[in-house]
């Protein structure tokens, strides 16, 4: 599958919807096994994040929109699909106090951002804008801070993820180079 | 500082003395298991970019399990895609279609994976193998292109919980029974990015089988992988493979390593378990309700093992399933099929009214052989209980025991296997 390059990342000059989902939202639920293209077209994953789900949210979402959910984000299958589709679509970050591991570091292999964070109080569809450097995000109601991201993984967000931070740099993040 | 056993397989395997968790390495991969379903966009990835080799055609494992036998045109690509990558490269260990099953369980018995190994594969039950005192985990498509191409995978060093469990499992208590009591307990993210090493007098007279069980399920806790320490019980399971003690390394946790949590369990308090849906954490003693249900599943590679299929064979000789449920049994490799079928296994399965399938994967994630429709309710030996993994959304999917599934396949609602004494006698 050809990964696009990443949307530039700075301040967006527009406001990003934010999309709200409960706890535990499982690999499955963001592509259903049996929705998964193994081996189809980018064009056909774009139709598959949250299809049974949240069936609106593929036709709906827009670059740079912000996933924003509870607990443990992306247990279950190692699918890359699952965040694979999520990038097609450009979402912007992900934010959840806490991811399972397998899809936070698909998610980061990819170079989607994403935030250790409780933001569970701001509403669906709340429009918001997240400054990426400054790892803040700016609502409605005043601005909030997100943790810092150590400088290794901005470096592969930059880079666009961890396939281009390698082909640039002939080793892994924070490994000394061999 | 002492390290534990993971983090010694790590140091060793990233070239370093000492590693402390929250480090990042670059860790070299001593086997990459490879199966239909995530290795082909693996595969694509490293085409585009010219970078269509393997590090080391001995040390990849390919296993056709997810999609096979092929139930659609789309599957039979896939396999065809593994299958002319595996000739292309000079892969050897391919175990095809017939020769092999349910990719985690060949692989534990195969005498390939030993200890002190790191193996990585795109399926995130690959933590199965840590049973063996390997470290095992699974990643996604683009880290397996990186262990394919370079044998090599980032790590951050991880904190492990330790789990001690003392005393006997009760009779009708299963290893299924004791992992689903310690995922209800700590959540299912309260191992996330944990080893969990599991250890105590239980787990010491614990056989093999026992022990894959609680490995594969760490990762519904959130765990990166479940390990155990080697012991007479796993050196003479190797050697029974003929993978004899110098041919591999051994590595145990240090007095003084430092654990982020310590877990003790009664094995002796534990009850049938069964995780209601739609979540591994939600479980309840079996048979607290007596909740009707349409499918009986008994397979994946947490529960589809000899030991698993004799539980269900002793529940099941002299009883029928009950009219109105469907049951199937699926044993996990060819090699507990063929077992099955010698101890007579299978016949007390048919005679009992079970659809006996293939091995294959394909009912625990509702791919194919088994797929539950609109307001099906399933309980299954397998591993997830998710919204829409078996099948449509609307299913309810109860996790548990093959113990617990035959009792409850026999009674039609869901039921405490400690009620259903084996029959010797055939109806």
């Amino acid at each position: 599958m050809t990964l696009t390059p990443p949307p530039p990342r700075s301040v967006p000059t527009r406001s990003a919807r934010v999309w709200r989902f409960g706890a535990d939202v499982n690999t499955d639920q963001i592509v259903p096994g049996r929705f998964a293209p193994y081996m189809t077209s980018e064009a056909e994953l774009r139709k598959a994040p949250f299809i049974e789900a949240r069936p609106e949210f593929a036709a709906q979402v827009q670059p740079g929109d912000l996933i924003v959910a509870g607990n443990n984000f992306g247990c279950g299958s190692s699918r890359e699909y699952a965040p694979q589709a999520l990038k097609l679509v450009g979402v912007g970050a992900i934010i959840a106090p806490s991811f399972a591991r397998i899809f936070f570091r698909n998610a980061l292999n990819l170079g989607i951002p994403v935030f250790e964070a409780d933001l569970t109080d701001l509403a669906d569809g709340e429009r918001v804008h997240l400054d990426l450097e400054a790892a803040r995000i700016h609502t409605a109601g005043g601005e909030r801070p997100l943790p810092p991201p150590p400088a290794w993984m901005r470096e592969v967000w930059r880079a666009g993820g961890i396939v281009p931070y390698y082909r640039a740099h002939g080793r892994f993040p924070g490994v000394p180079g061999r | 500082m002492g390290m534990t056993m993971a983090q010694k397989i790590l140091a060793a395997r990233s070239g370093h003395a000492e590693v402390v968790p929250g480090q990042l390495i670059e860790c070299a991969t001593d086997l990459v298991l490879c199966h239909e379903i995530t290795t082909p966009a693996a595969l694509r990835m490293l085409e585009e970019r010219g970078m269509n080799r393997v590090f080391d055609p001995a040390k990849i494992v390919a296993i056709p399990d997810h999609s096979v036998p092929a139930m659609n045109i789309k599957a039979a690509k896939m396999y065809q895609k593994l299958k002319s990558w595996v000739q292309e490269q000079g892969i050897h260990h391919f175990y095809d279609v017939g020769r092999g099953g349910i990719a985690h369980v060949v692989l534990e018995g195969s005498g390939l994976l030993r200890p002190g190994m790191t193996l990585v594969s795109g399926d995130s039950h690959t933590c199965n193998g840590g049973a063996l005192g390997a470290f095992a985990t699974g990643v996604g498509s683009t880290d397996l292109a990186g262990a394919i191409y370079a044998g090599r995978v980032w790590f951050k060093v991880p904190e492990t919980m330790l789990i001690r469990v003392t005393g006997e499992l009760q009779p009708g208590v299963t290893p299924k029974d004791l992992v689903l009591e310690v995922i209800r307990r700590i959540g299912a993210d309260g191992a996330n990015y944990l080893v969990m090493e599991w250890t105590g007098d239980t787990i010491d007279r614990m056989d093999m089988e026992g022990r894959f069980t609680l490995t594969n399920m760490a990762i519904e806790a959130g765990g990166k992988t479940g390990i155990i320490a080697v012991d007479d019980t796993t050196r003479a399971y190797l050697a029974a493979r003929g993978v004899t003690p110098d041919l591999y390394t051994e590595y145990t946790s240090d007095p003084d390593a430092e654990y982020r949590v310590v877990i003790e369990l009664d094995a002796s308090a534990v009850e049938p378990t069964v995780a209601y849906p739609h979540i591994p954490s939600n479980g309840r003693v079996a048979g607290t309700d007596a909740v009707p249900i349409t499918h009986a599943y008994v397979g994946s590679c947490t529960n589809g093992r000899i030991s698993d299929l004799r539980e269900v064979a002793h529940i099941l000789r002299g009883r029928r399933v009950a009219d109105g449920v469907q049951m199937i049994v699926v044993p996990a490799t060819q090699a507990v099929y063929q077992q099955a079928a010698r101890e007579g296994l299978l016949e007390v399965f048919v005679a009992a009214g079970a659809s006996v399938s293939y091995p294959s994967c394909g009912a625990c994630l509702g791919m194919h052989s088994g797929v539950l429709g609109p307001g099906d309710v399933c309980i299954s030996s397998s591993n997830r209980n998710f919204v829409g993994r078996m099948g449509d959304p609307s299913a309810q999917i109860y996790l548990a025991s093959p113990a617990t599934v035959a009792a409850s396949a026999v009674a039609g609602v869901i039921a405490d296997p400690r009620e259903y004494a084996p029959r010797q006698e055939v109806a």
